[in-house]
């Protein structure tokens, strides 16, 4: 089988988020990025399927030169070989269609994504991507088992689950539960070391242009000071909740 | 090539460029993975259960260390054909770094076993003990203890009581003694002991075996309770004709001590590393706390009583790093030179890559240990009433750097023995510092310049400073050995004052090469933190070394001599443009308190 899974490099959920040139770009100084969460959770299953069923597993990631950091380290917690579409993503549709491109090429059975990356939050690249590859999808995934071309998946859905039977070529967009954060997976010194050696493959992007552009990025308001209210002044809390906050 | 690498001790007598040494700026993709590694498994296995490590859950130290194992990280030193990684020695100090951070009792338990309870043995083992321990102990199947200590012999190690009394048919040696102190003690599965044959002058190394189901003759105290390292396992342990066989003499008969004393190099600057960590940790709660904490109706890190604390403790955290990572890359170039020029094993290679530079290891471990001390004393000052509550991780930070002063040789030992060192040296002409203390004699002597030079370049000034300050060094330890000879090591407060100066030159230049290789890199502007935790290093530098050489040419000096040196001591201390150190301490703290962290 192979897999390859969709690697976004984004913020570490810690960063403090600031932006420039007019609140239209997001500014990276002094950012440390990391695997998205979503994406590691697929990459962590993927590496299940690499031990136990002898699966090939391939990361790729759209990005510039500074991303290659963070498909090095998907390298040393054990994929086997790594990918990257030499530009700077513009928008989740032009992401998807990169990414399509090299899947059509790569014939892969099952391509692994997060539902959604954690800096944009589009949620949009895992069903482009089957979309334009015309292979079967299924999103919010919590559990995936393969046997031959049959998948059992198993997804999220408001307030229960729902499980799925489909066929490879499957496209899946993660999340936690594919696997648990305990099962996260730190390199370990060897895989490291290995991490060199193994094919990191840069691929120049087809000629797709964005869709959308940012116009501009608003950052929630701050939150306000908290009153403290006595437990026994019922008739202060009703006053500041109708006269202050003005929701009663 | 050789003359290309600066030698142990000679950064006293050369003036060295930034771009000559390394720091934590220059880690490459695979160190910065690395160092991501490491700090991911202690935060996930180690930082979050800091508590369950100070109710002395002994099991879980040794649970995390085998986790350390599978992860390698108990192998990065070991080279591969023993089954371990074969890793560089910047490597190796930066992983004793960062997994040392959260807490003293995991910090030690990896230290004891990766060092003095591995390092022993790939040193000085031969190819059967090499193949037969070093694999088991580097995957962590394994772990390793050290017993050297004993209840009348600490820091006068060689003068231990343990008898190894070989056997009639010269098969076995049969140790007896008790030894104290011995780390990993609890979960160990071998102990590298050192013992006494007959009445040899030297004690000789022995590598021994422990399994409890078959403890031969070796029995264990209870666990220590200590101070600090609380979970770190603590034991005497009691050798009662424990039977050992003859090949796993350690080296060779009488060869102990040094076996001891070259671990221990190795132990000091990883010590050292160890050291940094921690303080890093204690900063960012700190800072998170001032920033959290209001009184007044005011963050109380918007007070500058609590900004100044902030920016001392990163400036001296920052600084340590700069001296670590500089003398770690002097000692893996010359391991490699020494690899290289084909006359040497890898095993020689290692032994003598460190022990060159053994004056920089004895100077680390003393400033690095002193600087943990020092950060979370002022941590705690920080969190008022609270860092007293055990409740809170600065409390147990702070009693755990007290043991930092104490282990791999006492602070005033080590003081000591980097003047004994550096003054071995000068005695095998491996570091010439007469000459330039003539020199420094006749300066002193002559009518001096009243030239203003031209400072407008960055650090130029400074590096002036440290061009004198090198130089002061120099007439007060030129002097004091034409006055005692040899004798002068029974002259300990004046080893002591000697070696201050020596510990604040060196870190005052690495300080200040760092920052200029990062204002060189990325423009003065970027690196402002930086330069101004350079200076203001230096000035306490100064202060430091002021205090050491008045102390030190007062004790044996008198009359014209002593009015020249001091005169001296003015004149090579002395600031054309003296920085305000507050203004410096502000721009510092300002950065740590807008990221929330140490974020150097």
């Amino acid at each position: 089988m192979k897999i390859l899974v969709c690697i976004s490099h984004v913020p570490d959920t810690t960063s403090k988020i600031n932006f420039t040139e007019g609140d239209t770009k997001f500014d990276t100084n002094g950012v440390q990025f990391v695997i998205n969460p979503n994406d590691e959770f697929g990459l962590t299953r993927a590496m299940w399927f690499k031990e136990k069923q002898g699966a090939n597993v391939t990361v790729i990631n759209v990005g510039g030169a500074d991303t290659e950091p963070t498909l090095r380290k998907a390298l040393a917690i054990g994929a086997d070989a790594a990918i990257r579409v030499n530009t700077v993503p513009a928008d989740g549709f032009s992401v998807a269609k990169q990414l399509a491109t090299v899947i059509k090429d790569g014939a892969y059975d099952l391509v692994i994504a997060g539902r959604e990356s954690i800096d944009y939050n589009g949620g949009m690249v895992p069903g482009m991507i089957a979309g334009l590859v015309g292979a079967n999808f299924v999103n919010n995934c919590i559990g995936l088992e393969v046997e031959g071309t049959n998948a059992k998946v198993i997804r999220e859905i408001d307030g229960g689950k729902e499980t799925v039977s489909t066929n490879l070529p499957l496209v899946i967009g993660g999340q936690k539960g594919l696997v648990e954060e305990t099962d996260l997976r730190i390199p370990n010194m060897r895989g490291i070391m290995m991490a060199r050696k193994k094919p990191l493959t840069v691929v120049e992007p087809s000629s797709i242009s964005g869709e959308t552009s940012s116009m501009s990025f608003e950052k929630p308001a701050p939150k306000g000071a908290v009153t403290l209210v006595s437990a026994d002044n019922l008739d202060e809390l009703v006053s500041l909740l109708h006269n202050e906050a003005k929701v009663i | 090539m050789e003359k290309d690498i600066l030698r142990g001790g000679q950064f006293l007598v050369k003036e060295i460029e930034c771009e000559d040494i390394f720091t934590p700026e220059d880690f490459n993709e695979d160190q910065l993975m690395m160092k991501e590694a490491v700090t991911e498994f202690i935060d996930r296995e180690v930082w979050a259960k800091k508590a369950q490590f100070e109710k002395k859950d002994y099991a879980l130290t040794e649970s995390c260390m085998r986790q350390a194992g599978d992860l390698g990280f108990l192998s990065i030193a070991v080279p591969e054909e023993y089954g371990g990684m074969g890793m560089g020695f910047v490597d190796t100090v930066l992983v004793c770094d960062y997994i040392s951070g959260a807490t003293g009792s995991f910090s030690t338990a990896f230290g004891a076993h990766t060092g003095i309870g591995t390092m022993p043995i790939t040193l000085y083992g031969n190819e059967e003990q090499k193949k037969k321990y070093v694999p088991k102990l580097a995957s962590g199947e394994w772990f390793g203890s050290y017993c050297l200590t004993e209840p009348s012999a600490g820091s006068d190690a060689n003068s231990g009581k343990t008898k190894a009394v070989l056997s009639e048919d010269g098969k076995t040696y049969k140790i007896t003694g008790q030894k104290m102190w011995i780390s990993n003690a609890g979960f160990c599965n071998l102990m590298i002991v050192f013992a006494r044959i007959e009445d040899d002058k030297n004690i000789t190394g022995f590598i021994v075996e422990y399994n409890p189901d078959a403890p031969n003759g070796i029995t264990m105290g209870e666990e220590e309770h200590k101070l600090g390292i609380r979970a770190s396992s603590t034991r005497q342990v009691f050798f009662n004709d424990t039977v050992v066989p003859v090949e796993n003499m350690l080296s060779t008969r009488g060869n102990g001590f040094k076996i001891a004393m070259n671990a221990l190099n190795v132990g000091r600057i990883k010590l050292a590393a160890a050291c940094l960590d921690a303080q890093r940790r204690v900063i960012s709660e700190s800072v998170n706390y001032a920033n959290e904490r209001i009184q007044f109706k005011t963050p109380i890190s918007s007070f500058g009583a609590i900004r100044q604390k902030i920016a001392e403790m990163a400036t001296n955290c920052w600084v340590g790093e700069a001296a670590t990572y500089r003398a770690s890359k002097n000692i893996e170039d010359r391991i490699e030179l020494r690899k290289n020029n084909g006359k040497d094993s890898h095993q020689e290679a290692e032994l003598k890559g460190v022990e060159e530079y053994a004056i920089e290891c004895s100077i680390l471990k003393v400033a690095v240990s002193e600087f943990i001390q020092k950060c979370s004393d002022e941590g705690i000052q920080i969190y008022g009433g609270m860092g007293f509550s055990e409740e809170t991780p600065i409390e147990s930070a702070w009693r755990d750097a007290r043991i930092a002063r104490i282990y791999e040789g006492t602070n005033e030992i080590n003081r000591m023995l980097s003047i004994g060192m550096l003054i071995k040296k000068a005695m095998k002409g491996h570091v010439d510092v007469l000459t330039p203390a003539m020199a420094v004699k006749d300066e002193l002597v002559g009518i001096p310049s009243f030239e203003v030079p031209d400072y407008s370049e960055l650090f130029s000034e400074e590096k002036n400073i440290i061009k004198n300050l090198k130089k002061l060094f120099l007439m007060v330890a030129g002097a004091a050995l034409q006055k005692y000879g040899e004798k002068i090591e029974q002259q300990q407060q004046l080893m002591l004052a000697a070696s201050d100066i020596l510990i604040q030159i060196y870190l005052a230049e690495s300080a200040i090469l760092r920052a200029e290789k990062m204002a060189k890199k990325d423009g003065e502007d970027s690196a402002k933190e930086q330069i101004a935790m350079a200076k203001l290093n230096l000035f306490h530098a100064i202060d430091v070394i002021e205090t050491a050489g008045k102390h030190s040419i007062i004790s044996f000096s008198t009359g014209d001599e002593q009015r020249m040196m001091l005169m001296g001591l003015k004149r090579y201390i002395k600031y054309v443009n003296m920085p305000n150190i507050i203004e410096l301490r502000h721009i510092i703290a300002e950065k740590v308190i807008k990221e929330n962290k140490y974020c150097f």
